[in-house]
């Protein structure tokens, strides 16, 4: 696409996950994943449910823990250390189906809470932060609401922003979109590209298939724990090659 | 519009109107809510019959009431046959009620200065949008309260506080590196600094202290329960999160000892636990300590309820969806700042009704060192006021009454408190 490739791609490695397998129990969700994601990609990942979509991604921010293979993220080996646990998370954002924004606490004090505790921010310096990232994702006259109180496209922009307060090098997105009506998919889906503009290494589990043709450099398909076909959106779209991608994608663009 | 027509636009919204005039007032929220079917009408008058029996057989026998006569037999002679009741058994012996027959009467104003200190001192833990400042006051107050009460040299106290600061002290200045050696060596510094303390306090300086020594045992009357209601709650409170917390841990030593603890104290009566504590813990502690009865009783109370106050936290984190846990993860928090910015206000705040349940349980429950031997209030009511000579002998239902009543209102207190703590919390709009 025109727009993807104005996008700069850095030959700097992100993310590498190298033979990685996880079981639940006997069941083997993941089964030797490899992919490597260079700074400033934007991954779009599909898939049917139970695929092992959702949980690859949280793999790399070590919510599921993986049993063989390696992940490294931003130069880092996930290991069973918690100092390198919470190094990475501190590192990479994460969005998820049902936003998780903290109920308790305001919008504001949502995005200011990592920034305080885990990177020391003073409390005035993060609040200016959280108020940048607020104007960014178009929500700052509800910094002082609680997140009950908004939309659901409203929480998972706040949602967003409460991750791009941490300043994140790496964004994981798992199905943002799903548990929204149709009227606010858009404008979830409009601040995720305007991030994917401003170069922001993104791996995105979603069907938006729009949102994946427009922003993403690669989509990558899942089938039962393994990566069944990986290429541009065009190619992918257009001329898949698998009879379980052209399966999936007659049933999700077939109406 | 007619009626052939399927099409149809909408050009103005209509205006809201008030509702009938049969729907609205007193009248409407009468014939709703007493007399909606003859069969409600019919209950409504049968409940007020029963109102009606109740107060009129107990209104002219409290307004009847004798204040100021000094035995049962004159109170009758006063009343001369008529219904009243005899309330003089409470002017009169009103000191024991509150604080125990043995508690020096002109150190009366010890339990009263302490109990109006705690108010203040409960008041910035209650009411968290005072100033935070206030709760240095309420640091400090334990051991205020404790040279209050108890007397005796300022030392004791002084020492006390001594130990936790330093403990406090060695916690802050290790836990960053190591939390094994900031927590173990807190304790081991505060158990030094008392140690020596105890061996700098000289054997005679209860003797002349400026606050005459009052022992345990001369404790009683209602003092005695609400020192060990407020004591218990306070430290069952903490003790009970840390249970909770220690049943979900993923280390499966700490995870089976809560277990354990949780499920033996649960299931033995708090009785058993009450003799335990004054005949037979004396076998546990090291051989020719004396620990004081008061400290023992605490510490059963604390546990049983501790343990009840486990598993209702354990709910409120059971009903936190495992959402806030992977958010509060994914946003690179540790387990000491999830739990306690994420995870615990919100269980906590779900498990509000239940703690106020074993709270309200355990203040009550504190009647229950009458039978211990223990003169709080009831023990006082049944061992020296209506047992001891015979002038009060006979006066059940004044004295009961009197107790069910100072209880209610504390009970009732922490109850609206709860419902006040609930509202001010309900930050979720759902």
């Amino acid at each position: 696409m025109a727009e993807a490739a104005t996008m700069q791609v850095s030959d700097e490695v992100a993310v590498t996950i190298n033979n990685m397998n996880k079981w639940y129990g006997s069941f083997h969700v993941l089964r030797d994943i490899n992919l490597t994601v260079n700074r400033g990609e934007r991954i779009v990942i599909c898939g049917p449910s139970g695929s092992g979509k959702s949980t690859l991604i949280r793999c790399i921010n070590a919510l599921e823990e993986h049993q063989k293979g390696s992940i490294e993220v931003d130069g880092t080996l996930l290991s069973s250390d918690l100092k390198n646990i919470d190094k990475i998370r501190s590192e990479v954002g994460m969005c998820f189906q049902h936003f998780n924004l903290f109920p308790h606490l305001t919008i504001l004090e949502n995005c200011t809470l990592a920034p305080i505790w885990v990177r020391k921010t003073p409390k005035k310096e993060a609040e200016e932060i959280a108020m940048h990232f607020l104007e960014k994702v178009k929500i700052p006259d509800q910094a002082n609401k609680y997140p009950g109180q908004l939309s659901g496209g409203q929480q998972q922009r706040v949602a967003i922003a409460r991750s791009l307060c941490m300043k994140p090098r790496i964004m994981l997105f798992d199905e943002p979109t799903s548990a929204l009506d149709p009227e606010m998919i858009k404008e979830v889906l409009d601040t995720m590209i305007e991030l994917a503009e401003e170069g922001m290494t993104m791996l995105c589990v979603t069907h938006e298939m729009g949102f994946a043709r427009q922003v993403a450099n690669r989509v990558i398909f899942m089938d039962e724990g393994q990566i069944v076909e990986q290429n541009e959106p065009e190619a992918f779209f257009n001329n898949p090659q698998s009879p379980r991608t052209q399966l999936f994608l007659s049933q999700i663009l077939g109406h | 519009m007619a009626n052939t027509e399927v099409s149809f636009v909408r050009t103005e919204t209509l205006p809201p109107m008030a509702p009938p005039i049969g729907e609205q007032g007193i009248v409407k929220w009468l014939r709703e809510n007493l007399f909606a079917t003859p069969a409600n009408g019919a209950l409504t008058l049968v409940a007020l019959y029963v109102i009606y029996v109740i107060l009129s057989g107990s209104m002219p026998w409290i307004f009847n009431g004798v204040w100021n006569t000094s035995s049962l037999t004159e109170c009758r002679e006063v009343l001369d046959g008529t219904r009243g009741a005899c309330f003089s058994v409470l002017t009169e012996r009103w000191h024991q009620l509150i604080y125990g027959f043995k508690y020096p009467p002109d150190a009366y104003w010890r339990p009263n200065l302490t109990f109006v200190l705690m108010l203040v001192a409960i008041a910035p833990v209650l009411f968290f949008d005072l100033p935070r400042k206030m709760l240095i006051f309420t640091a400090i107050f334990p051991f205020l309260a404790y040279w209050l009460i108890w007397g005796g040299t300022i030392m004791t106290p002084i020492i006390a506080l001594l130990g936790v600061v330093a403990g406090g002290f060695v916690y802050t200045r290790f836990v960053a590196s190591n939390f094994a050696i900031g927590f173990f060596g807190a304790i081991l510094a505060a158990l030094v600094v008392w140690i020596i303390g105890g061996f700098m306090t000289p054997d005679t300086a209860n003797e002349n202290a400026m606050l005459q020594a009052v022992p345990s045992r001369d404790m009683g009357g209602y003092m005695l329960n609400l020192m060990l209601g407020v004591v218990c709650v306070s430290l069952s409170i903490p003790l009970g999160i840390a249970l909770a917390l220690g049943r979900q841990s993923d280390m499966p030593l700490i995870k089976w000892i809560c277990v354990v603890f949780i499920e033996f104290v649960r299931g033995v009566p708090l009785i058993t636990l009450l003799f335990v504590a004054s005949v037979m813990l004396a076998y546990m502690f090291p051989p020719g300590t004396t620990t004081d009865l008061f400290l023992r009783v605490v510490i059963m109370i604390t546990m049983f309820s501790a343990a009840y106050i486990a598993e209702v936290i354990r709910g409120g984190l059971a009903a936190l969806p495992k959402g806030q846990y992977e958010a509060a993860d994914s946003l690179g928090l540790d387990y000491p700042q999830a739990m306690r910015l994420i995870i615990l206000p919100q269980a906590l705040k779900i498990s509000i009704p239940g703690i106020v349940n074993v709270a309200v349980g355990l203040f009550k429950d504190t009647t229950l060192v009458s039978v211990i031997s223990m003169f709080d209030i009831l023990g006082m009511i049944r061992g020296p006021i209506l047992g001891g000579a015979a002038e009060w002998n006979g006066v059940y239902w004044e004295l009961f009454l009197f107790a069910c009543i100072i209880f209610f209102v504390v009970c009732y207190g922490i109850s609206q408190y709860s419902q006040w703590l609930e509202r001010r919390l309900a930050t979720d709009h759902r």
